[in-house]
């Protein structure tokens, strides 16, 4: 009896697989952030393959892109001699630095809960608190999402993506400018009646370039040159200063 | 022109920065005070992260007190053996702030800090400086006279006693080198040369002569700040030079303008100008810790 229904379950899953697979594009391959960066947009686009007739159930496409997972700690504010102080914290080990969510319909329709605590997809499931003893501490990862929302560093974009003919997908997430550099995972998952059937991941490498990158490594490399160099800076300025003005003077 | 900070990483414009250095810049001209104490605040409602903002903002003081110093050696009304003596406490109050900056930064407490430093030094500063220049005021319309000040005081019986010769004052070092530690102190923790503080302790408390005042304040400010500088590039990596750069062009320019503006204003009103606004950028940070916050969450770099 278990053979059988296992042998069924593999005949029904294993061409679900090779039925469909997604092919990927991206706009840039990576971001490069220079002196005037001011936020970056990334079009993500691609075409589902398919060798037989398309099969039946109604078809999704979500698409996540992922900065780079850090630690944060959320403080909560309590009132303390009249003032407002933080007094609770609550570490989150990994939360993204940055995450957007776009689907082709509102997620509900195109993603099951299971399939979704399955494969961590929606904001929620990304950022989970870990070892806490503050009594709420869902409400700690709650106010992470309200505040990282609020930023655009969390993005929920439902029906942002646009499906042509069932076949051709294409999406645009807005990256804001307070970026964190690393490699952003970009994750697309074809779902058939709320189940994944196909992934597919890119990475596109966010990173400082030219004076940005050489200012970022000295300051973290050789802090006390960098350290030199800007005392110099601050000298000079105000050494020109004055003998400029010294000149008008006269 | 939107410009992307390396060590802040948050994109600003350009422009704002160089306004804002240059009305700061104004404004110390006039009142020959450093701006630390407006521009660290005016960073923090523009987005600056608080560590940030602090360091930078000591890098900056270097530039604007340096520039000043120049002014004064030319006409000789700095104290360098004060400014030593100042300088000695000082260096010692700043690293030990650094070191107050980055227990309470791991703990989550620095912005409070910062704030409460900022609403209890601005509140009290602002408020003499309000009385004091309504009572001066008030008597230059009654009489046209000033009163005059104790000549001595408790402090002037203090052992290790040492001749100041520019200032003309015979007196024990302690005083200037416990002000010098507390300036010291002030200056790691609030991104703030100090001046605003050191000026009247020097005049009241020293019994200085106002006209070395500035010039001796200024010299040890320098070398408080890039001590400052120093410990918070090495330490916390959390001096932007770029926003360093953007800020004292506009600051040394705007200190020029400023300089112009102030000679051709009576002393007491200026002081008054100065009251006014310091008392604002206070009340405007005090709400911000009265008043609930809107949201009670803030988020702080993990890993303690």
């Amino acid at each position: 009896m278990m053979i059988r229904l296992l042998s069924l379950l593999l005949l029904i899953a294993l061409p679900a697989q090779a039925q469909e697979e997604i092919v990927l594009g991206l706009s840039k391959d990576e971001v490069a952030i220079n002196t005037t960066f001011n936020g970056s947009e990334i079009l993500i686009f691609g075409a589902i393959r398919r060798d037989s007739p398309e099969p039946e159930g109604d078809i999704g496409v979500i698409v996540t892109v992922a900065g780079p997972d850090t630690p944060v700690t959320v403080w909560r504010k309590e009132r303390r001699v009249g003032i407002w102080v933080n007094i609770d914290g609550v570490e989150i080990a990994a939360a993204p630095s940055f995450y957007a969510v776009a689907s082709s319909a509102a997620l509900s329709d195109v993603l099951r809960p299971s399939q979704d605590l399955l494969n961590r997809i929606t904001i929620p499931q990304v950022v989970r608190e870990v070892g806490t003893n503050v009594l709420d501490s869902k409400s700690f990862a709650r106010a992470l999402v309200r505040i990282r929302s609020g930023s655009d560093q969390y993005q929920l974009l439902e029906s942002a993506v646009s499906l042509t003919r069932n076949t051709l997908f294409e999406t645009r997430v807005a990256l804001p400018a307070n970026l964190t550099e690393g490699d952003y995972l970009a994750t697309i998952y074809l779902t058939r009646n709320g189940d994944v059937v196909d992934t597919y991941m890119r990475t596109i490498p966010v990173k400082k370039v030219g004076l940005e990158r050489w200012l970022y490594n000295l300051a973290h490399e050789n802090a006390v040159l960098y350290g030199l160099m800007s005392l110099a800076i601050a000298i000079a300025a105000g050494w020109g200063a004055s003998a400029i003005f010294g000149l008008f003077r006269r | 022109m939107q410009i992307y900070l390396p060590i802040a990483e948050v994109s600003v414009n350009a422009f704002l920065l160089l306004g804002l250095g240059g009305i700061v810049g104004v404004l110390s001209g006039m009142f020959g005070v450093g701006g630390g104490f407006l521009m660290t605040p005016l960073l923090f409602f523009i987005g600056i992260p608080p560590a940030v903002a602090v360091a930078t903002e000591a890098n900056q003081i270097v530039a604007s007190s340096f520039s000043g110093v120049l002014a004064h050696l030319k006409r000789k009304t700095v104290d360098l053996r004060m400014g030593t003596v100042l300088l000695c406490g000082g260096l010692i109050g700043a690293a030990f702030g650094v070191v107050v900056f980055n227990y309470l930064r791991s703990m989550g407490q620095v912005d409070l800090l910062v704030k409460l430093c900022y609403v209890i030094f601005l509140g009290v500063i602002g408020g003499l400086m309000f009385i004091e220049s309504l009572n001066a005021i008030r008597r230059s319309k009654k009489t046209g006279g000033r009163a005059t000040r104790r000549k001595h005081n408790w402090i002037h019986n203090l052992p290790m006693k040492m001749k100041f010769r520019v200032s003309g004052l015979y007196i024990s070092v302690i005083p200037p080198f416990i002000v010098g530690i507390l300036v010291g102190i002030l200056a790691a923790i609030m991104g703030v040369g100090g001046g605003f503080i050191m000026v009247p302790a020097m005049i009241y408390l020293l019994g200085m002569p106002t006209k070395v005042v500035v010039g001796t304040s200024l010299f040890q400010i320098i070398f408080v700040t890039a001590f400052t500088t120093m410990l918070h590039a090495t330490t916390n990596f959390t001096v932007d030079i770029v926003l360093a750069v953007l800020l004292l062009i506009g600051g040394v320019i705007g200190a020029q303008i400023g300089t112009r503006i102030g000679v051709n204003m009576k002393a007491e009103q200026l002081r008054i100008l100065l009251a006014i606004m310091v008392l604002a950028v206070c009340g405007k940070l005090a709400m911000d810790l009265l008043i609930q916050p809107v949201e009670l969450y803030s988020l702080g770099t993990g890993g303690h």
